[in-house]
């Protein structure tokens, strides 16, 4: 019987995982993800790569936002450039994936950079709208750019593996490998940046970004590299998605697609990876399990083939606001509310 | 000169759309410091209510008029109510983006209703040819420029001699000096939120009579940001000069540059020159920040 979680030395509370059950869960977890894609046909894999690559967004998004504070409606402008990168260096120069990837990553992370000054002197609201000019103006470069991103029209990205070699085709349960592992990294990095000194900044700064200057925090420096890091997962998931999908189109990267992981990760839980995560899975999951609802009844109401889409857009705005009304701190709160009740029983506070 | 004459009033119709969206903006963010990206949903739903009784009941358009302000007055009402008032102290984000899962409700209510496809509207607003010097102007888009013109005067009226203007204000300055002095915040909220639907759905009714009723007419909201950043978040005469602004570069950036395509996005190119040089816009409230 316990009544909390009691640590009496600094590396127990700077431990990851706390208790033994904790360590447990996250075995199984593991087990079930590399067992999961064995006895999964592709309409599952491909819902789980889906969940993947936006779990590596929204973890993107959540460091600038849920950790330092500054909200960003530029998501899908930023994601477009790690795309376009990674698919134009297929195309033009043949290069691998392995060389893509990280450089639509780290193009992305400079994007994101130039774009954050303007968050020194800008917050909350000014800054929210000035990333929204972010997001239209970069589009709008990469729509009449013709010359290099080949205007309106999509692309099509090549997957080498060397320099020079057939383009390769990779099934969804290979790419499902490739996410994982990507996932994963992108995971243990993030935990692990808000384990030192930046990522205490990065926390500083969101909670009051004048009292961190006056501690000592170089406010210019720490927002830049916030952006920067949070571009980074942000380009990193364009250029997977880029080699992933194989075609590009600047329609995959509008104004909706930064209001989506928004929507993620207030919904997973601003200012928590593991939230990044359980948002990523809901707001996957949620249009599917409704599309699969709304044809099961497409029998018994017979315009409901048209009515899906209205649903799920009316689903994804009402979830929205329920969450930010009832839950706003999200699925991991929900979840630490629900485990804690469990663990604690019968003593609860 | 003829061509600068007709994108001059080009650009002044298509501000003073911007200008009615923009007012509902300035009100609600005046009285409650709420963003309401919802705005251009707003004006959507006015849309199609207006085309609801005028073209589909076919009742006569000052009627029809009349019941779309009130349907949306008090859909203002119900979504000040359930919205945002749970949420009144809660950080911006949470504000931002309620007013987005809001935005995307009502856009899927529309289309849920009406479908996808533009709908001719029944216009009433006569569309005569007019003549001024060479350029040609229809007469219903010079009625939209009257009408903004009148909800400014209205606006500045109900702000300086009203008695729920004044209490607005008061609110606007400090809710708890307003809570004190027995101003109800609350009312006062509900009254923003309804004028703001209001506005926005004239707003719509005259789009609509322009060009015809379809769910792209939500796009307006985006493109109003730039509008009210330039001319002060807070400042209602600012909102009706910025759109004046924003409404002539576009005509101007369409007309005079190359293929007219930077008209899309020469908005947000002045939005970013602002933000980095005046944040609180040309007529806006400065505001000190401390810890």
């Amino acid at each position: 019987m316990e009544s909390g979680i009691f640590h009496s030395t600094y590396q127990k509370d700077m431990a990851l995982r706390h208790t033994p059950i904790e360590k447990a869960r996250l075995a199984l977890i593991i087990l079930f993800l590399l067992v999961f894609p064995f006895f999964a046909d592709n309409y599952w894999l491909n819902l789980a790569n889906t969940i993947g690559v936006v779990a590596i967004g929204a973890i993107g998004l959540n460091i600038l936002t849920g950790f330092t504070g500054q909200i960003s409606l530029g998501q899908g402008a930023f994601m477009a450039v790690g795309a376009y990168v990674a698919a134009l260096m297929s195309i033009h120069w043949g290069a691998p994936m392995w060389l893509t990837i990280p450089a639509g990553a780290i193009s992305t992370a400079l994007i994101g950079a130039i774009f954050g000054i303007p968050s020194l002197r800008l917050k909350g609201l000014y800054l929210a709208i000035a990333t929204l000019a972010a997001q239209e103006i970069i589009i709008w470069v990469i729509t009449h750019w013709d010359a290099v991103t080949g205007g309106v029209d999509a692309l099509n990205t090549k997957n080498y593996l060397w320099f020079g070699g057939a383009n390769h085709y990779f099934s969804e349960f290979q790419f499902y490998w490739i996410i994982l592992a990507l996932a994963a990294l992108t995971t243990m990095a993030t935990v692990n940046i808000f384990r030192t000194r930046v990522g205490r900044a990065f926390i500083a700064i969101r909670d009051q970004d004048i009292a961190a200057e006056v501690m000592g925090i170089d406010l210019f420096k720490y927002k830049m590299l916030a952006f920067a890091t949070s571009s980074f997962f942000v380009g990193l998931t364009g250029a997977l998605i880029a080699h992933w999908r194989q075609i590009v189109t600047w329609e995959r990267f509008t104004i909706e697609v930064s209001i989506f992981y928004l929507a993620v990760i207030i919904i997973g839980g601003l200012g928590s990876v593991s939230g990044s995560i359980y948002g990523a899975i809901f707001m996957v999951l949620l249009p599917a399990i409704l599309n699969n609802i709304g044809k099961a009844l497409s029998g018994v109401i017979p315009s409901m083939d048209i009515l899906i889409p209205f649903v799920q857009q009316a689903v994804f705005g009402l979830v929205i606001i329920l969450f930010l009304i009832f839950e706003p701190e999200g699925i991991a709160k929900m979840w630490k509310n629900i485990r804690d009740y469990f663990r604690l029983w019968p003593f609860s506070y | 000169m003829d061509k600068f004459l007709q994108l001059t009033l080009t650009g002044l119709t298509s501000g003073a759309v911007y200008a009615l969206v923009a007012l509902g903006f300035v009100l609600i963010y005046k009285s409650s410091d709420v963003i309401n990206f919802a705005q251009g949903e707003f004006l959507l739903i006015g849309a199609y209510l207006a085309y609801f009784f005028l073209g589909q009941l076919g009742v006569h358009w000052s009627i029809g008029v009349i019941l779309t302000i009130i349907v949306a007055a008090a859909m203002g009402v119900i979504i000040e109510r359930l919205v945002l008032r749970p949420l009144i102290g809660e950080p911006i984000i949470s504000v931002i983006m309620v007013t987005i899962g809001l935005a995307s409700l009502l856009k899927a209510i529309v289309g849920g209703i009406w479908g996808t496809n533009p709908q001719v509207f029944p216009a009433f607003i006569p569309k005569n040819e007019v003549h001024i010097f060479n350029a040609v102007v229809t007469t219903d888009k010079l009625w939209a420029i009257v009408i903004a013109l009148a909800f400014l005067v209205i606006f500045t009226l109900f702000f300086r001699y009203n008695k729920e203007g004044v209490a607005m204000r008061a609110v606007a300055d400090d809710q708890q000096a307003a809570l004190s002095v027995g101003i109800s915040v609350q009312k006062i909220f509900a009254w923003a939120w309804s004028i703001a639907a209001i506005t926005a759905a004239v707003a719509g009714i005259i789009v609509a009579n322009v060009l015809e009723v379809s769910p792209n007419l939500s796009g307006v909201g985006l493109r109003v940001f730039p509008v009210v950043i330039l001319g002060g978040l807070d400042s209602i005469p600012g909102a009706l000069v910025g759109a004046a602004i924003i409404g002539l570069l576009e005509a101007y950036a369409g007309g005079y540059v190359g293929d007219g395509s930077l008209a899309q996005v020469i908005s947000y190119i002045v939005l970013v020159i602002i933000l980095m040089i005046r944040p609180y816009g040309l007529f806006g409230k400065e505001i000190i920040e401390r810890v």
